[in-house]
This record gives structure tokens, C-alpha cells and sequence, in this order.
């Protein structure tokens, strides 16, 4: 399902039909025995995108990264860069640098040593390494720490090295295997934001796997969500956020609470579920696409829903249970509403006062209710 | 308290005495100026005047030295090739045979393996004429057989502990696969590498059971002397050789203390500067 209008954003090459993509992932399926790691992905990635791979652990996305640096090759299908066939090029000759999950630096070479490796396989001149290994520890912030070696750096500075040494070699495309997993929370909010600066000062693209949603939705341009091997969605933050494409993708990002009815009617402007576990009517603000009669399943966000004590005039988008659980986070509260089917919603609300007169407390009866634009459709 | 303490100096003294009272006699008799081993006969240096002169003993010290550091180093070179192929290569026909096969020799009886050692030789030698009879050719070939699996088994723990990102990352960088061998694993596993050249050195140069088996007149090493000289009764000569071998692996392991200790210290330093920067 096509999100109804999504704003034009000003760097957006997956929406120009005339743009060409720099990465052409086709058809590729990687299986290890049995196992079918990757099945058939077809993916586009453009110059300067910043694309992240997101999902839970053994979702494929790794050893989708790890066939883009060559170091699995695909059972089937073909993955070409800058309009050049990978198939038969070895790692070592690859247009493509990548940044490990460890870092990998080597421990028997200072930092600057580390910088210049990839250099010097080039066979660059040594005063060109030189200059090159300076602009990039420059760029990074490690200039002064050049002479140390791996082991007398913290963890924030090895992060910064192992970027320095992949953009030392200018690579057209930088893949990042779960970047930042190392840091601690506060460092690692901090390099996201870093690396989205450099990686917006040297235009090259960037590939990352991460299972982290918020650290996706911070640094990237485009998503793309997998699950068992294959490309759920694909979409900017926005999209994968407001308008999920699969049950999946709502659930794994984010909070989403879900109903499943049937279609009772379906209109250009909207659509109609019947829902048998809220006794209502559901209203959603975009067209399902499919027949009456059809499962389907309603999700509202969490934040999209309001809360009200007395009974609303129509039982339309409307949830009625008690209160059972509240998480206090300090800016938002999330409400956990228990329906009369025992299933559990969670409402979010922001915390305007300090005063607590008009909160809501436990075992408080409530009516929740949500605006037919701010819930979709999905099909199952 | 106290009680329990003199409990546990006597058993740590106890210990001692168990472990090195026998070389501490050895080497005091080795001063011993009587002929008659077990008896006492005031001190003097002249066993070692006597072995100095002993032409035999120094040819014989001299082979196995030669035996010993070769077989170390063919050793070191073709169990490193096993460890890399055993450890990196994942998959391929026969790797549980050649896993095995691998570690056979650690606990084969040496016996067993001296006497496979000769008939393979003699049949060597009846058919296409080499190795020439029994020399420090042969020995070294018998010692690698078995040293190889000692190195095989360090370096491949070594290895596996390596992260192999580092590989991956060195060819990622543009490295090819055997450059990336030479530079980059070769240094992160030399001291299995060194440790394995030492063990291997020391299993060479100690060996009386394999080497007795393929050594041939002329090519007599030091070992070997020793046995056959006990044989006819210990000479206060033989307790001088003892005590010359027992100070000069003392001074090696003395040697090999301070450097470990040294890395140590700066691993320790080096830690605390890291985290100092935070």
C-alpha cells in the first residue's frame, strides 16, 4: 500500500525514476546448508543515501552486508555496484570499504599505521599516505592520538579510527556492521549524529546493519526492515513509522496496538472494519484496497490516542477497559489499558503538569479513542 | 592463625623440597672431588675440566643442539601450515581423519613411533637409496614427525582465538589473501609461533627413545651419550653435564620471566592510559 502523501524531501533519488541506483541488489538468495539466510532480496540503494538494514538478530541482514564486501558470495541472483557485476570480484578488489562490528584494528599497528593500510596496498606514494592518513584522523578527531596503539584507546576512539581507516580509502560505498553496539548509551547518541555529519562532509554512501530502531530512525535516509531473510519494507523513517507495510514492520517498530476485523466497507476516502473484540465500528482515512469481507488488521500508535473518562457519543474508533499498568518515563506516561477481551492496549501521553490532579490512576475506567487519519489498514 | 600459618610454609617448603631437592644434590655432587658418586670427598671443579676435555660429549652436545633448533623450525613452519588449514578451512573431505591424524603422534607410545621411524628409513633407503643410513638427517625428520603436533596444537588454539574480522578487514582494506597471512595473522599469533619453536626445541633436544632408534654410528647425540655412559655406572662427569644443562635452562626461563613480566607491565600501563582518556 502506496503512504497517501508523504512530503517531498529535498534528498530523495528513490522517488526520480531517472535516477540511477549505485547498488543493485537482485533477486540474491544466500542459504548455508539448509538454512536459508537471505531469500531473494531485490533492493536499490542511490549515491549519498544513508541506508540502514534493520531487524532482530538472524533476520539475514548481516550476511546481506557481508555478500555487498564479498565476503559470502550469493546462492543465486546478482548484487552490482556503480553498474559493475560483483559475482567474480574478491573482496580485495572491491569499490567497497567496510567498518566491523568489532573494529578490528589491527593491535600490532599504531593508529596511524592502521589509517594508512589500505593506502598502501593502493601503492599511493608515502607522502600521499601521509597527507591522506592526517586529513582523515583530522576528520575524525584522533590526530593527536595517532602514534597509540589500538589497545591504549577507549572504546568512543576506536569507533573513530576504524571510520578514519575505511575513508581513508575513498570507497564508494561504506558498509557499517552494528556501529555503534559498542558504546554506552550516551556515547552512542552522540556518534550517531557524528557519523551522520561526516558522512553528509564526504558524500560517500553508507550501508548499515543495526537492530537498534531508534539509532535507524536517527541516521538514515531510507530503512529497509527485514525478517527471516526478507525485505519487509523499505522506506524513509516517516514511512516505515506512519504507514507500516506488514503486521511486522508495525510491530517492530515501535509500539503499535493492533485489532483484527473485517472489512465492511471500502470506499476511495476511507474504509470501514468491523471489529468483533471492541464492539465497533473502525473507521480508517485511506482506502484498504481489498474486498469486504477481508481480514484485516487496524493499528493505532500508541501516542495517537486520546483518552476520555466518559463514554464517547458513537462507538466509532473507540476502546473501552481499565487502567492497569502505568510507566512513568518523565516527559510521556504510557498507560496500559486492559479491554474487556483481556487484550492490552498502551496509550501514551505526555505529561503536561507537574500536578498529578487530572492523571490517570490504576483501575480507572476509560474510553480510548483515535482519529480515522491516524490508523491503518494492513493486510494480512 | 599462626598454627595455620607454619601449616602452610611446611607445605609449601615440602613441595619445594619434592621438586628440586634431586637437582640440588645433583649439582652439589657435581663438585664432589671423590670418583665414587655417593661418596664425599671434598669440593673441586675438576669433572668440569674433564668434560670440557671430553671430545665426545662436545661433538655429541654440538648435534644435538644443530637437531634440536632444525626440527624447531621445520616444526614451527609445517605445524603452523596445519593449525592455519585446520582452523580457517572450515569444510573439506577428510578433516575429521586429518584432525586426528594430527594429534596421533601426542599420544602414540615412542617406542611405536621410533620403530615405524627405522622400517620406514631401512625401506626408504632399499628402494630409492636415501636418506644414506642413519644420521642427523633421519633424527631430524623422526623429531619433526613428532614435534610437528605439539606446534600444530599451540598455534591452533592461538588462531582460534584470533578474531577473524582482522583477516577480513585486511582483505577488505585490499590486501591479498597471502599478504594479508604475512602481515597481518603471522604477527598476532608469533608468540604461539615462538612458544611452539621453544616446545618443540625442548622436546628435540631431551629425546632418548625415537632418537636411539634412527641414529646411526657418527650422529650420536647428547642424550643418547649420557644414557649409555649412565649405563655403565653414574660418573660425577655425567652430575657436571647435569648441572651445566640445569643452569643453562634456569638462565632461559629467567630470561623468558622477565620478558613476559615486562609485557605484562606494559599491557597494565597501557590499559591505564586507555582509560584514563576515558
Amino acid at each position: 500500500m502506496a503512504p497517501p502523501s508523504v512530503k517531498q524531501h529535498v534528498f530523495a533519488p528513490w522517488n526520480d525514476p531517472d535516477a540511477k541506483p549505485l547498488i543493485r541488489i537482485e533477486g540474491v538468495s544466500k542459504s548455508f546448508g539448509d538454512f536459508s539466510a537471505v531469500n531473494k532480496v531485490d533492493l536499490d540503494i542511490y549515491p549519498g543515501e544513508f541506508f540502514s538494514l534493520l531487524g532482530a538478530s538472524g533476520c539475514g541482514k548481516t550476511t546481506l552486508l557481508r555478500m555487498l564486501a564479498g565476503f559470502e558470495i550469493p546462492s543465486e541472483g546478482s548484487i552490482s555496484i556503480d553498474g559493475v557485476d560483483m559475482t567474480d570480484i574478491p573482496p580485495y578488489e572491491r569499490p567497497v570499504n567496510m567498518m566491523f562490528q568489532s573494529y578490528a584494528l589491527f593491535p600490532h599497528m599504531t593508529v596511524e599505521q592502521n589509517v594508512a593500510f589500505g593506502l598502501k596496498q593502493d601503492r599511493m606514494p608515502k607522502a600521499r599516505i601521509a597527507e591522506r592518513v592526517k586529513a582523515v584522523l583530522d576528520l575524525v578527531q584522533m590526530s593527536s592520538l595517532a602514534a597509540r596503539k589500538p589497545q591504549q584507546l577507549s572504546g568512543g576512539q576506536r569507533q573513530r579510527v576504524a571510520l578514519a581507516r575505511c575513508l581513508a580509502k575513498e570507497p564508494k560505498v561504506l558498509l557499517l556492521d552494528e556501529p555503534l553496539a559498542a558504546l554506552d548509551k550516551k556515547l552512542r547518541e552522540q556518534t550517531q549524529l557524528e557519523l551522520v555529519n561526516i558522512q553528509d562532509r564526504v558524500g560517500i554512501t553508507f550501508v548499515m546493519v543495526t537492530h537498534d530502531q531508534e539509532e535507524a530512525m536517527t541516521m538514515s535516509a531510507r530503512i529497509g526492515v527485514m525478517n527471516a531473510g526478507s525485505i519487509e519494507q523499505v522506506g524513509t523513517p516517516v514511512e516505515i513509522y506512519e504507514y507500516p507495510a506488514t503486521t511486522f514492520v508495525a510491530d517492530f517498530i515501535g509500539t503499535a496496538n493492533m485489532f483484527d476485523g473485517v472489512v465492511a466497507l471500502d470506499e476511495q476516502s476511507h474504509t470501514v472494519v468491523d471489529c468483533q473484540e471492541l464492539d465497533a465500528r473502525l473507521v480508517v482515512g485511506h482506502s484498504s484496497g481489498v474486498a469486504v469481507g477481508a481480514p484485516v488488521t487496524v493499528m493505532v500508535r500508541p501516542e495517537k490516542m486520546m483518552v476520555q473518562r466518559e463514554p464517547p457519543e458513537e462507538r466509532v474508533n473507540c476502546a473501552h477497559g481499565v487502567v492497569s499498568d502505568i510507566a512513568y518515563l518523565g516527559d510521556i506516561s504510557i498507560y496500559h489499558v486492559r479491554l474487556a477481551s483481556g487484550r492490552k492496549v498502551q496509550v501514551a501521553l505526555t505529561n503536561l503538569r507537574h500536578t498529578s490532579e487530572q492523571r490517570l490512576t490504576w483501575d480507572d475506567e476509560v474510553y480510548l479513542t483515535w482519529h480515522p487519519a491516524n490508523s491503518l489498514v494492513l493486510v494480512q | 592463625m599462626k598454627n595455620r600459618a607454619i601449616a602452610l610454609y611446611s607445605a609449601l617448603g615440602f613441595g619445594y623440597a619434592f621438586l628440586y631437592l634431586p637437582i640440588v644434590l645433583l649439582v652439589i655432587y657435581s663438585f664432589n672431588a671423590s670418583r665414587l658418586v655417593t661418596v664425599w670427598g671434598g669440593v673441586s671443579t675438576k669433572w668440569y675440566g674433564e668434560l670440557l676435555a671430553d671430545e665426545k660429549i662436545l661433538d655429541a652436545a654440538w648435534l644435538s643442539l644443530k637437531v634440536a633448533v632444525l626440527n624447531a623450525t621445520i616444526s614451527t613452519f609445517l605445524g603452523t601450515l596445519a593449525a592455519v588449514v585446520l582452523v580457517r578451512f572450515r569444510r573439506f573431505a577428510g578433516r575429521t581423519l586429518f584432525t586426528g591424524m594430527i594429534t596421533a603422534p601426542l599420544v602414540m607410545p615412542e617406542i611405536i613411533t621410533g620403530l615405524a621411524m627405522l622400517l620406514l628409513f631401512v625401506a626408504m633407503e632399499q628402494t630409492f637409496g636415501w636418506p644414506a643410513g642413519r644420521s642427523m638427517t633421519t633424527i631430524v625428520i623422526a623429531h619433526v614427525t613428532f614435534s610437528l603436533s605439539f606446534v600444530t596444537v599451540v598455534v591452533q588454539s592461538r588462531l582460534a582465538q584470533m578474531d577473524v574480522s582482522l583477516e577480513e578487514a585486511a582483505m577488505d582494506l585490499g590486501a591479498r589473501p597471502v599478504k594479508v597471512f604475512l602481515v597481518i595473522t603471522l604477527p598476532i599469533i608469533a608468540p604461539a609461533l615462538l612458544a611452539g619453536w621453544l616446545l618443540s626445541f625442548t622436546l628435540s633436544i631431551d629425546d632418548v627413545v625415537i632418537s636411539s632408534f634412527v641414529t646411526g654410528p657418527g650422529s650420536t647425540t647428547l642424550p643418547i651419550v649420557i644414557f649409555s655412559k649412565v649405563r655403565l655406572g653414574v660418573s660425577p662427569e655425567i652430575n657436571a653435564l647435569a648441572s651445566i644443562v640445569v643452569a643453562i635452562v634456569s638462565i632461559g626461563i629467567l630470561i623468558f620471566g622477565i620478558i613476559v613480566q615486562r609485557q605484562e607491565a606494559e599491557r597494565v600501563r597501557s590499559l591505564k592510559t586507555a582509560s584514563d582518556r576515558g
